[in-house]
């Protein structure tokens, strides 16, 4: 009887909590679908009944968000193929054989993961406007790619060490050599590895902010992020117009968050994977 | 496979003595140049990336180098005197400080609200964990920039949710309250953000680590006449002790480097070094007032602090790479 009690409790606690994690998201979602009227209102609209399309149609047709949309999608893209053929040569190197630098690079690859990026923006900065790279695709892609190729190779050698490497050798007696037996027989297999790494780099690059706003200072040259910092603060006549805002964050938000639900089971392992084995 | 031998070149075979080959291996050279040029595009970007700026940090933290070098003149090294400056700063220690207690604080909230939001999900009715764990992942995946902009709009002193809900309180009249004035609400502000989206990952990870604490175990601690308390304590806690040390840690790094949330609710508050962070305060030396030199030095101590917190990570990391 008090079982069942406590067990009843304890499912209404869980609710609650749920409905307190996700009410920001249920609160981004509901203003984007209000009208100015009804948001200005000094009684929330709890449920969009009313709803209007409005604030969707506003930010879609606003250039800076097209342009930013582009900026992110191209920067996005560049980091992501490149980052993945790198660490996907560095992890089969480090999964597959042991040379005598591995371990300094192992070593290198697992404390840049943990130096903090804030510490070295300014040394960033100041290299990319020695070399003319501020406002540059290229400038703020080569500092992205340093970022995300540690993570990337670190967790694709794991999915690389899971291939049995007797795969690769029957390969090889029949013929292949080294790299071709990795490219015909492993590689293939990879797959889901690389979809996980993959996504890892992406939610990285797409949600970066603080570097951006340090080298795309240019306000044609912003990503999604810094468009909507800017678009939330310049208010129409010192009243900010939150449902636009709330439309422009949704529109950031979901890449992120189908991508996320992709990957959700690796999320937590990817991190802590060893820790609980030992 | 008949063969158990392991291929050339391949884990755990590296001779003790190159020039005495072993016979298994004469099919190709012994010691393959193809693992260098494998890992060379990855070396490569991480030189140009990172180690050639930290390089850069490094010695501009030993020079004087602000807006007159900025201008041309040379930069010249002054040994550790940004370094002293920056340390006998009393802004400098009043921001240290407070960061580190920002850091240990959300740090410390997040590890308790998330191993008890694991508990709950363990001990819960699977619907009602689903219906937790679907919240949660909704929250995990919010772009820092959208989860700030959300929570600007949720505290907005005229129209905001958080405000108007307060109001409900007999007696409490919240409408018009800025909570980004007051530098003690502010930091309660960024803190409440940041729980919030940290939480999701510990609870995850907390409730993978509970899941894997077989049932055997905690059966024979029933039959023992172990309590509830009793077997938490003594059989659950010590076995997922090292997933809690690892995501302490995490958290600890994580939450001494936050640039992004404080830097993005300064944009949309008040900004000046009452409202400064460790990264901010960084920010704010070297691109708002170009003291590159000072700011460099701010920037190494930031990062011994951060080498020095992770560095138990790095070793379990290793140690994982060790035993695969």
């Amino acid at each position: 009887m008090t079982r069942t009690l406590l067990r009843g409790s304890g499912a209404a606690l869980a609710v609650l909590l749920a409905a307190v994690w996700a009410f920001p998201v249920y609160w981004m979602i509901n203003t984007s679908f209000q009208t100015p009227g009804s948001i200005n209102r000094l009684t929330p609209t709890f449920f969009p009944t009313h709803g209007t399309l409005g604030n969707y149609t506003a930010v879609l047709a606003d250039n800076s968000f097209l342009a930013g949309l582009g900026m992110s999608v191209t920067i996005t893209a560049l980091v992501l193929v490149v980052c993945v053929a790198f660490a996907t040569l560095a992890s089969f190197a480090i999964a597959r054989f042991r040379f005598r630098s591995r371990g300094a690079f192992v070593l290198a690859i697992i404390i840049v993961q943990m130096l903090p990026a804030e510490a070295m923006f300014i040394a960033q900065y100041k290299m990319l406007a020695s070399a003319n790279l501020l406002n540059s695709v290229l400038g703020v892609s080569i500092i992205y790619l340093a970022m995300v190729v540690p993570f990337t190779t670190w967790m694709l050698r794991g999915f690389v060490a899971g291939v049995p490497v007797d795969l690769e050798e029957a390969a090889m007696i029949d013929g292949c050599t080294r790299m071709g037996a990795f490219r015909r027989i492993t590689f293939p297999l990879l797959a889901p590895g690389l979809v996980a790494s993959g996504v890892f780099a992406f939610v990285q690059v797409w949600n970066e902010f603080a570097l951006a706003s340090i080298i795309l200072t240019e306000n044609e040259k912003a990503t999604l992020p810094l468009w909507l910092r800017d678009f939330a603060q310049t208010s129409n006549l010192g009243v900010t117009e939150w449902g636009q805002v709330m439309a422009g964050s949704v529109l950031v938000a979901i890449p992120v968050i189908v991508f996320f639900m992709i990957v959700q089971g690796r999320m937590a392992q990817g991190l802590v994977g060893g820790a609980v084995k030992g | 496979m008949t063969t158990p031998a392991p291929a050339p070149d391949t884990v755990g075979t590296e001779p003790a003595h190159p020039q005495t080959p072993a016979p298994t291996r004469s099919r190709r050279p012994r010691r393959s140049k193809l693992p260098l040029w494998l890992i060379l595009p990855a070396v490569g970007t991480l030189l140009v990336g990172l180690a050639y700026p930290v390089t850069w940090q490094i010695i501009n933290s030993f020079k004087e180098y602000g807006l007159a070098q900025q201008f041309g003149q040379p930069a010249e090294f002054v040994g550790l005197q940004n370094y002293i400056a920056l340390l006998t700063d009393s802004v400098f220690w009043t921001i240290a400080i407070r960061s580190v207690v920002f850091m240990a604080l959300t740090a410390l909230i997040t590890m308790a609200i998330g191993i008890l939001m694991a508990l709950l999900m363990k001990a819960v009715p699977t619907w009602s964990r689903i219906v937790l764990q679907v919240a949660m992942l909704l929250a995990w995946s919010m772009p820092i920039v959208a989860q700030m902009t959300v929570a600007n709009w949720l505290i907005d002193d005229r129209n905001g949710v958080v405000n108007y809900a307060l109001s409900l309180i007999p007696g409490v009249d919240m409408v018009g309250h800025n909570w980004l004035v007051e530098p003690l609400s502010f930091f309660g502000v960024a803190m409440t953000i940041i729980v919030w989206a940290s939480v999701p990952f510990v609870a995850f990870s907390v409730y993978a680590g509970l899941t894997q604490v077989s049932e055997e175990v905690l059966e024979a601690a029933q039959l023992d006449g172990a309590g509830r308390a009793q077997t938490l304590r003594l059989i659950i806690m010590p076995i997922i002790r090292p997933v809690l040390v690892i995501l302490l840690l995490l958290q600890l790094i994580w939450d001494l480097r936050v640039f992004a949330q404080i830097q993005l609710l300064q944009d949309f508050g008040a900004g000046g070094e009452r409202y400064d962070l460790l990264g901010t305060y960084i920010y704010g030396l070297g691109i708002g007032q170009s003291q590159f030199g000072m700011a460099s030095a701010a920037a190494m101590v930031v990062m011994v602090l951060t080498i020095a917190v992770s560095w138990g990570y790095v070793r379990s990391m290793l140690k994982e790479d060790q035993e695969s």
